[in-house]
């Protein structure tokens, strides 16, 4: 550019453009707004996470500062809040939610990864994007709903099939758990193999392999941090259900010795309990420790799935 | 290595059959139809070039050879392709078969995420019944890595991932892993477009190294390459096959109007 083109100066020397540089436009308050307001959103789950955090261990602080024995809460074995004197073993909850949650991954890994290989590596075109539209609805179905199915159909199915007595047990809240989790599970799973480069299947068709060799031997051992955060994510999710888990497991609160036995939850004890417990009283504040436990592990657990599949990432 | 001992002509018995015969082959990718009726005969034993501009269907014929085509699901064919006098286009289990007899070598060094010895092994373990034992593997191993000149370079660190190579070395390996299987024909397309100017050379000597023991088909995009690295030359245009004949011949004095115009340069 010759000075010649160059815009006329008005008063006191300066260029026109320069006045303009200094001016803060509609775009400019705009883009401050809106940089205010995704913080805020950004932040609001860590703000969330922080406050129930402190809610609940404030509604069991007291519990938790004068009487708790955590001896007792994590090993005893009776769980009776409402004879006197009251007696708070949460072993049997815990094994309850143990072992409901280790019959529902028996059932949710199998069907869930060969969901996600399927529909990830198999399936096509069409075919593939209805296969995935039904997973996506699968995993929206109410879990109310879940725990009716529980209720009326896996009941008398288990009683039938196994010359049980009791159809409300482990293994029916198991299955309808697994079956819960499951969709979730195939879609993060899907996603894991989904980030194995095509260029890896292609070099492996090229030398020969099969399609199941390919899968076998290079897609799924490249997606393996991915699975593994899937896995964790589905036990996650099986250790906070609720109300499907209370339909389904006959709520006993004795520890399940076989998956014909009937159990109880954390989640589900605290769910049936909180509403008759006295505000503020023992059973009341106990119940708020177990929710502290459960929030606790779930976190763990989700911790550690964020950390295998970051961990994959950075070193990658 | 300069040019003259590239060009020697290499004296192989006149029996031998083609490596491969493309007959009246015709594909489509869903409704575009990039190949129209090709027909050629590449011989045994040399490197044959496939030049052309972008788009005339030297990739897709290259990838036509060993069916890694059909993965985009929407390629349809007529015609037949044979190679080493055995149809390619056959029934399901003998795609396996020909990846096994047609190695192959991509644009962008592609070893899978394992270690060297694996990537080396990953062809050979596919395709014994049983596993070979270690002693065997090792001087399969050792045997394909020499082959390419890579021993040297990666034997104490065989069990490192492959991914940790240079590009060239990654390009030698890709190579390498094809050998154990023992195939006759090796397809590459452009294996060196993605690497710089002196691995470029070190993979094109290679590639000279390996003439003789396999028929080598390649695809390239540098005519100074396909010039300096090949017996024989093939040009294709708009999916059809225009001229096929010695590279002197077609760098020197080439047949038709189309060819002449593409390799000096004034399309494509």
């Amino acid at each position: 550019m010759t000075t010649a083109q160059q815009p006329p100066t008005p008063h006191r020397g300066q260029p026109a453009w320069a006045a303009a540089l200094d001016t803060r436009d509609r775009a400019w308050w705009n883009d401050l707004a809106m940089r205010g307001v995704v913080l805020a959103g950004g932040m609001s789950a860590v703000l969330f996470i922080v406050a129930i955090f402190g809610f609940i261990a404030s509604q069991g602080f007291e519990f938790i500062v004068n009487r708790l024995d955590l001896g007792e809460l994590l090993l005893g074995v009776r769980w009776e809040p409402t004879v006197e004197p009251p007696q708070y073993g949460a072993l049997p909850l815990i094994a309850g939610t143990g072992w409901i949650t280790a019959v529902a991954m028996a059932i949710a890994v199998p069907l869930a990864f060969g969901a996600a290989i399927y529909v990830g590596e198999f399936a096509r075109g069409k075919q593939r994007e209805w296969l995935k539209i039904g997973i996506e609805l699968l995993a929206a179905i109410p879990s109310v709903v879940w725990g009716v199915i529980g209720l009326h159909v896996m009941k008398p199915i288990i009683q039938e099939l196994f010359g049980v007595q009791v159809g409300l047990n482990v293994l029916n809240a198991g299955i309808i758990l697994g079956l819960m989790a499951a969709p979730i599970m195939a879609t993060i799973a899907e996603d894991a193999l989904k980030a194995v480069p095509d260029s890896y299947r292609e070099a492996a068709e090229a030398l020969g392999a099969t399609k199941w060799q390919v899968v076998w031997k290079v897609v799924l051992p490249h997606a393996r941090p991915g699975l593994s955060a899937a896995v964790l994510l589905g036990i996650g999710r099986a250790f906070g259900e609720t109300i499907a888990v209370l339909m389904a497991s006959g709520h006993r609160l004795m520890i399940p010795e076989s998956i014909f036995d009937s159990a109880a939850t954390l989640t589900a004890t605290i769910a049936a309990e909180l509403g008759e417990a006295a505000v503020g009283g023992d059973h009341y504040q106990v119940l708020f420790v177990l929710g502290m436990l459960l929030f606790l592990i779930t976190f763990a657990i989700n911790l550690t799935a964020d950390w295998i599949v970051r961990g994959r990432r950075s070193k990658a | 290595m300069s040019l003259k001992t590239r060009t020697t002509i290499l004296n192989l018995p006149e029996h031998r059959a083609p490596a491969i015969e493309v007959q009246d082959l015709s594909l489509w990718y869903g409704k575009f139809q990039a190949l129209h009726e090709v027909t050629l005969t590449i011989k045994s034993g040399i490197v044959t070039a496939l030049i052309g501009p972008s788009g005339c269907g030297k990739s897709t014929l290259l990838r036509s050879c060993n069916r890694i085509n059909e993965r985009l699901g929407y390629v349809s064919t007529t015609g037949t392709i044979k190679v080493l006098g055995h149809d390619v286009y056959g029934d399901e289990a003998s795609r396996i078969q020909v990846r096994r007899h047609v190695g192959m070598v991509f644009q962008r060094p592609n070893p899978l995420p394992l270690s060297i010895r694996d990537n080396v092994l990953f062809g050979h373990r596919l395709h014994s019944a049983r596993r070979a034992s270690r002693a065997d593997e090792e001087a399969l191993l050792e045997q394909a890595l020499r082959e390419v000149l890579l021993w040297d370079r990666v034997k104490d660190r065989l069990d490192r991932k492959a991914t940790s190579l240079s590009l060239e070395e990654q390009q030698k390996l890709c190579i390498a892993r094809l050998l154990p299987t023992k195939p006759s024909v090796l397809l590459m397309d452009e294996p060196c477009s993605a690497l710089d100017p002196e691995a470029t050379s070190a993979v094109e000597d290679l590639i000279w190294d390996l003439r003789g023991h396999y028929s080598i088909l390649i695809v390239t995009h540098n005519m100074a390459q396909a010039r300096r690295a090949s017996d024989e030359c093939v040009f294709m245009l708009m999916g059809k096959v225009v001229e096929h004949t010695e590279t002197e011949d077609m760098f020197v004095a080439p047949q038709k109007q189309e060819t002449s115009d593409y390799i000096e340069g004034r399309f494509g």
